[in-house]
């Protein structure tokens, strides 16, 4: 299995004793708790992507910044790795810990250390809750935009490490667009303050930069979000169709009617079952694909998106639409959809999220496409999308237990990648490169423009010691694994080794 | 607003050819645009590589609220183009001359009066090809809304001002122009109206402007008919006619003369920051961005400012640094680890220094 981390491929590491990082840690760093028996480890073995599972050297769990600073000073001088973890909930594989590296646990760090609702903004340290942000800032009327389905679990410094989404993108932004100050402390263990409350920095914008990378470059120990007044009102209306052709072309007449919809969700026929008989969310189980469209704003404008919305989905062909009377119902729809993903797990014993994103045009080419994949492999793939902003989650459907098939999901998932980069789109919208997807990088991005990523990286981690092996790939796993680019027929690096 | 027809001329091969000539001979590059932007930040001195011949829309598809532009495109012609279509550049770039390109908006990464409602030029980057010191074309970011593959280059460069490498193309996130609008005046002292915008703030209105100057509330509303109309009615006061946020915008309104050893500044402060203390009458500043951008004509000096707003979270920058009373850095100077860290990248990126040299700081 090439996922796990190959020093042939991703680079060496410095070989240091176990016990003697740990004694060296314990004195440097007396007061923090630091895990090293082999069953305190096990749980922190993997994140949200639990097919690849690697035991950490040592668990730092760290509450006090001046402990993570000290931590991060000793590992420097030790040359040994460090993968930063929050809640873990990741799908990724960007916190998969290294058996030579220290996984850094920043759960401890749950503050919300101040809401402030004139400035709307929220203060918080990396280990608090997506959604606790936002119950926090709830009784001023204010939310955080981004919702990653995780929300209830996942942790804000996780969410600015992978510029976490969510169903509200298309209109409310990424964490990327809401995200005001970050405090790094690097991997030599300087403080840094990236942003700041107001709206813009002198010099480059690494908040920019920091938000997405996946802890390459530092480790976020504090982070300031910015708050939203929460909508007046917000509805949903749920049309049907007998074609999910006619699904995803209703999709680009919503938005060619000027319309932005607060979140724009389409689901394909078995996720449509599978969520179906989970949360009984009562979707139609005669359609071959239903959009689920929520309009949130001022009253009159809403009312008015609606007849507008409607009017569309008619005209695009919808066999049925009904709009949700109460927010009882709105949840209700909204459920299925949220559930989507354990919905389609109890179908199956295994399945394979991914997270492609295509201009929506595409749409229906690279649906057929999955389709005929689906087909050669034997596995079913239920298709969950954002449809607003082109963000795809394929299920690919699998049991782990039956020899071969994880390797066959893990092909085909692949491949739905390679289908997603050939029609102009990204082999990650949300869920980031983590180690998951670090071959598919060779596809998308040609060796010129690796090399640029680590030149990137240089800049801040010249010894590689933060996260190694995730995000961006080495040249020689691009060598080995990529579809490497050929431009010219001019072989790209033939110095380097192809194993 | 008539407009020609976009040039459409691709000349990103002789552009990477005098990067690349440039790296070799270790010559300084002064990028240049429509040149209207040169006042903003450090003077450079260079061989001009002139990017305005670079023009023209690759591609737009306003169903993907997409476009993708060359870096010398007419940034009114681009406007012109996505009006048509009844789209925008959301964050409404500033122009200060016809002849600003789309490519010296998105380096300087300035933003209009919409900013702290729709978000700042970066936000509405989704990709860009980059000439990079060796003179290569490299694509990062994409044409999609959604994109975690790799570090975000593309924002990186919106705002470093050309100094890390050579923006060529640019796709932006474009979105519909609103179906309604209304500005409107109230008159209110400074105290009541930053009062009345925190107030405001919290509630979901479809406000998209705000500032404030000469005893007046200027307010813009963009959104629905409906929401718009009733905005309206609740907060009553006078029409305003919307040319206002263009002059405001770009510098065209008679506050941005300044008088004789003046100087222009703009502060960028948190929101709902009170009115700081320096001596500098109310007439000589106006609030932009609900209080968070504030320009100042002054003859103070820039330690005085720049501490000023260094104590409630802000920083200062010099608009006229070349004009007698104006500051040699026009730049809130960084912090050492901070600069170690700029230093780094722009050794990286731009290990000659031939990305517009000094343009930002001397020392990169």
């Amino acid at each position: 299995m090439n996922i796990l981390f190959d020093e042939r491929l991703d680079g060496e590491l410095v070989q240091r004793d176990k016990s003697e990082v740990l004694t060296d840690l314990q004195q440097a760093v007396p007061d923090m708790t630091l895990l090293y028996r082999e069953e305190d480890l096990r749980p922190f073995e993997c994140d949200g992507l639990a097919a690849y599972r690697v035991l950490p050297m040592l668990v730092a769990m760290p509450d006090k910044l001046e402990q993570v600073q000290a931590l991060l000073k000793r590992c420097h001088a030790l040359g040994v790795p460090v993968v930063t973890r929050g809640a873990g909930t990741g799908l990724s594989g960007g916190a998969l810990p290294l058996e030579r590296g220290v996984l850094l646990v920043m759960s401890r760090f749950a503050q919300i250390i101040k809401v402030d609702p004139d400035a709307r903004l929220a203060r918080v340290q990396p280990g608090v809750r997506n959604l606790a942000i936002s119950e926090a800032a709830a009784p001023y009327g204010l939310y955080y935009a981004p919702d990653p389905s995780s929300q209830i679990a996942c942790s804000i410094g996780g969410n600015v490490a992978e510029n976490a989404g969510g169903v509200h993108c298309l209109k409310y932004g990424l964490t990327v667009h809401n995200v005001m100050r970050v405090d790094v402390l690097t991997i030599a263990g300087e403080h840094m303050t990236l942003g700041a409350e107001s709206l813009d920095t002198p010099g480059f914008d690494l908040l920019a930069l920091i938000n997405g990378s996946e802890g390459m470059l530092g480790v976020i120990t504090e982070i300031t979000v910015k708050l939203l007044p929460k909508p007046e009102t917000a509805k949903v209306l749920m049309a049907s169709f007998d074609d999910v052709e006619k699904a995803g072309r209703a999709v680009g007449d919503i938005i060619a009617a000027g319309i932005i919809p607060g979140g724009l969700e389409m689901m394909d026929k078995l996720a449509i079952k599978a969520a179906e008989d989970f949360v009984n969310a009562g979707y139609p189980l005669d359609a071959e694909a239903i959009l689920l469209c929520e309009l949130d704003g001022v009253e009159a404008d809403v009312d008015d998106d609606c007849d507008t919305v409607r009017r569309v989905l008619e005209k695009a062909g919808a066999t049925q639409i009904q709009q949700a009377r109460d927010d009882a119902e709105r949840a209700k729809f909204w459920a299925g959809r949220k559930n989507a993903f354990p919905a389609v797990g109890r179908m199956s014993p295994d399945y394979y999220c991914m997270d492609g994103t295509i201009p929506r045009r595409e749409l229906p080419r690279v649906l057929k496409g999955i389709a005929a994949l689906s087909e050669e492999s034997g596995l079913a793939v239920a298709n969950v999308f954002h449809a607003g902003d082109g963000n795809m989650h394929p299920l690919i459907l699998f049991d782990a237990n039956q020899e071969g098939q994880l390797g066959l999901a893990e092909e085909v998932g692949g491949k739905i990648l390679e289908l997603c980069v050939a029609a102009g789109g990204s082999i990650t919208g949300e869920h980031g490169v983590g180690r998951e997807k670090i071959n598919q990088m060779c596809s998308q991005f040609q060796p010129h423009e690796i090399s640029i990523f680590h030149a990137l990286k240089a800049a801040f981690d010249p010894q590689r010691l933060l996260n190694p092996g995730k995000n961006i790939p080495t040249l020689a796993r691009c060598a080995e694994f990529g579809a490497m680019h050929v431009h010219n027929n001019e072989l790209p690096h033939p110095e380097l080794p192809r194993f | 607003m008539t407009e020609q027809a976009i040039a459409d001329r691709d000349i990103a091969d002789a552009l990477c050819e005098q990067v690349r000539s440039a790296y070799d001979a270790r010559t300084p590059l002064r990028i240049v645009g429509g040149d209207t932007r040169a006042f903003y930040g450090r003077p450079v001195e260079g061989q001009a590589l002139q990017m305005a011949e670079h023009s023209g829309i690759v591609s737009y598809d306003p169903v993907e609220l997409v476009v993708t532009v060359r870096a010398g495109t007419r940034l009114s012609a681009l406007q012109a183009e996505l009006a048509e279509h009844h789209q925008m550049l959301a964050f409404e770039p500033p122009m200060f001359g016809a002849a600003s390109t789309v490519g010296g908006a998105v380096a300087t990464g300035l933003s209009g009066p919409r900013r702290p409602w729709a978000g700042a030029a970066r936000d509405f980057v989704l990709g860009t090809r980059i000439i990079t010191q060796e003179g290569k074309l490299l694509r990062f970011g994409g044409e999609v809304m959604k994109n975690v593959a790799g570090y975000d280059l593309s924002r990186l460069m919106a705002g470093a001002q050309g100094t890390l490498g050579v923006l060529a193309d640019i796709s932006f996130k474009v979105l519909p122009i609103p179906t309604a609008t209304h500005s409107l005046r109230l008159s209110l002292e400074l105290g009541e109206a930053l009062n009345k915008l925190a107030e405001l703030g919290r509630k979901p209105l479809p406000i998209t402007a705000a500032a404030w100057h000469h005893g007046e509330l200027l307010l813009r509303l963009e959104g629905g008919k409906s929401s718009v109309n009733a905005t309206q009615e609740r907060l009553g006061g006078e029409p305003l006619d919307a040319g206002f946020w263009r002059e405001l915008r770009d510098h065209r309104h008679a506050f941005f003369t300044c008088s004789e050893g003046q100087a222009l500044w703009r502060l960028s402060l948190p929101p709902n920051s009170p009115p700081l203390a320096l001596d500098i009458p109310e007439t000589d500043i106006f609030y932009d961005w609900a209080g968070s951008q504030r320009w100042v004509k002054t003859a103070l000096d820039a330690d005085t400012l720049r501490d000023a707003c260094q104590s409630v979270g802000g920083h200062a920058t010099c608009y006229t640094p070349h004009a007698q009373g104006g500051a040699a850095e026009p730049f809130t100077p960084l912090n050492a680890v901070v600069e170690k860290y700029h230093r780094n990248l722009k050794a990286e990126l731009d290990v000659h220094g031939i990305f517009n040299p000094g343009r930002l700081y001397a020392a990169f």
